[in-house]
């Protein structure tokens, strides 16, 4: 070989050396940020976990930081509680429309379906916010509420879960599909040949053929619910308490987060409780996000034959 | 008639209307938006800076929101590409895709994807707090690059996991280096990767609970990375949260903007997939 084209080799050895390095370092950087997130956060919070304890922290009731008092309590209950009105009134519908859309719709309902779900999904936070202020929040206020109690503002645990609602079943729509065109048209063939209806089919095969990937989608709209903000915030009212119904004002812990990022410097512990707030909601979505995903790569490589 | 057909009448009724339910809230948004926001959108507000007595009222418009979030976006989304484009080769090129480490990036990756973003925005404070930084358009520009590369990898590991192995082989045949099949794999994935990248920006110029932290609000034009930058989302919130009513439509205004702003970034991005994955090979 000529010295001119070993050179040549050479170089193009090197650079793939040198590329494949550079990719590892950021590769190996970017399995950290997780890491490194979870321990700033844990960082942050060590002050008033060590002055305070967990177990106290995450149950009392008492929020006063001008006294030193962090509770929790009501702020991880409205999340809860929120998340679960979301997913409440977001899954079945989400369910029902995937089902109408792989088993029963007409092709124009599929392709004008998708570009809305595209829509939904786009639609920035505060702009479902926006909604909810000037549709939902009136609606519960003026004409829901008054049914069930003598006053609401609007501003409400409801509205909270119903913007919410909207906000996930793009996601849970579009992975309901994934999943239900999964399912062999075999099995539903065979059990509309014992006399099923497609309503018993869809119940008793695919939905119970799919129940993993239902459930793991779930979770991961249950992830999405518990940590939004802005839309959250504009809606629910946040007002420091424990709602007892769902036309009570709720304050969920990312909305605390939110409220208070301007002021927290200014008095002791105040910037350390709502670390830890964060580290909370980390901890939660981030097993959350493990289950879900490492459930729904298994659903995958099951049905990739 | 036997119960299982009433049954099957009842939740075809039930499908139909979820499945309207969704369009209807769609339509609930965008006309809500519109019909709000349509008559306060000027000209005037799109092209000036706030004036003075801009948040009792008087004139001026959101041109420091505009830019601001501009800025932000325009250059995490590059600093996300230099980022996340080495990795999506790393995991599907130089490794192989089904190896453990390409599983725990991935992992990795769908799980920093569902942190939510107010999230990152107190991680993003902490680290500036660390470095004494305060809020700042570099701020905003680090915590919306955190956000970003998690949606990058996501959608553009995606589109590269589709390319076929064969495809790889064969430039190996040829004697091509790792990296040169690289280059192979990003003429196949480009149109994969712009749209990923209209998408991301999409998601990430809508994003308020990031920036709340990190970039501060600001009446002006950030001239450098330490001063402060104004975005649109909180632009909408700020303005909303007025009791002054022409302060408040100019929110609704704002609103419109954003939203027609994210949904172009998602047509073009849909219009680009069809209309450039004619050189694929499948």
């Amino acid at each position: 070989m000529k010295r001119e084209q070993q050179l040549f080799l050479f170089q193009r050895i090197l650079k793939d050396r040198a590329a494949n390095t550079v990719m590892k370092i950021l590769t190996f950087i970017s399995l950290l940020t997780l890491v490194i997130m979870g321990g700033g956060l844990l960082y942050k919070s060590s002050a008033i976990l060590s002055a305070r304890g967990v177990w106290d922290l995450i149950t009392g009731t008492e929020w006063s930081p001008l006294s030193g008092q962090f509770g929790f309590w009501p702020f991880i209950l409205s999340s809860i509680y929120v998340t679960i009105l979301a997913v409440l009134i977001g899954v079945p519908i989400s369910l029902l429309a995937a089902l109408y859309l792989t088993e029963n719709a007409k092709a124009w309902v599929k392709k004008a379906v998708f570009p809305v779900l595209d829509i939904l999904a786009g639609i920035p936070s505060v702009v479902y916010g926006l909604w909810g202020t000037l549709i939902i929040v009136p609606w519960i206020a003026d004409r829901f509420a008054p049914h069930f109690v003598e006053y609401s503002s609007g501003y409400t645990l409801l509205a909270g879960g119903i913007v919410l609602s909207v906000m996930i079943i793009p996601l849970l729509v579009s992975l309901f599909v994934e999943m239900f065109l999964t399912i062999p048209s075999d099995l539903k063939d065979a059990s509309a040949s014992l006399g099923a209806t497609r309503w018993q089919t869809s119940r008793l095969v695919v939905i119970r053929k799919a129940s993993p990937g239902i459930i793991a989608a779930i979770v991961l709209s249950v992830s999405k619910a518990f940590g939004e903000t802005l839309a959250v915030l504009m809606v629910c009212g946040n007002m420091v308490g424990i709602p007892h119904s769902l036309f009570d004002s709720a304050y969920p812990l990312s909305a605390l987060i939110a409220n208070n990022y301007g002021e927290m410097l200014s008095l002791p512990m105040y910037e350390s409780a709502l670390m830890f707030a964060a580290l909370i909601m980390f901890v939660i979505i981030f097993v959350f996000n493990v289950i879900a995903r490492t459930v729904l790569q298994r659903v995958e490589k099951k049905f990739k034959l | 008639m036997k119960f299982k057909f009433i049954e099957e009448k009842i939740f075809d009724l039930l499908m139909i209307l979820s499945t309207f339910a969704v369009f209807g809230f769609c339509a609930s948004i965008i006309w809500t938006i519109l019909k709000t926001g349509f008559g306060p959108l000027t000209w005037e507000m799109i092209t000036s800076l706030p004036g003075g007595g801009f948040y009792l009222g008087k004139e001026g418009g959101i041109l420091n929101a505009i830019a601001g979030s501009l800025m932000i976006v325009l250059s995490s989304a590059f600093l996300g590409l230099i980022i996340s484009i080495p990795i999506v080769f790393y995991i599907n090129v130089y490794r192989k895709r089904s190896s453990r480490l390409s599983y725990f990036t991935r992992l990795s990756f769908d799980v920093l994807f569902g942190i939510p973003s107010i999230v990152y925005g107190a991680f993003a404070f902490t680290i500036m707090i660390f470095f004494g930084l305060k809020t700042s358009l570099l701020g905003g520009i680090i915590v919306i690059t955190l956000l970003i590369i998690p949606i990058f990898v996501r959608s553009m590991d995606e589109v590269a996991k589709s390319v076929s192995k064969d495809l790889l082989d064969a430039t190996y045949s040829l004697g091509a280096t790792r990296l040169e099949s690289c280059k192979v794999v990003l003429r196949q994935i480009a149109p994969g990767i712009a749209t990923a990248t209209l998408l991301s920006v999409g998601r990430a110029i809508g994003d308020a609970a990031g920036v709340l932290f990190t970039a501060g609000f600001t009446d002006n034009i950030p001239t450098s990375l330490d001063q402060p930058a104004a975005t649109l989302p909180l632009s909408v919130f700020f303005q909303l949260s007025s009791p002054i009513p022409e302060v408040r439509e100019r929110a609704y205004a704002a609103a419109l903007l954003l939203t027609i702003i994210v949904l172009l970034l998602s047509l073009t991005g849909r219009i680009l997939t069809s209309r450039f994955s004619k050189n694929r090979i499948k």
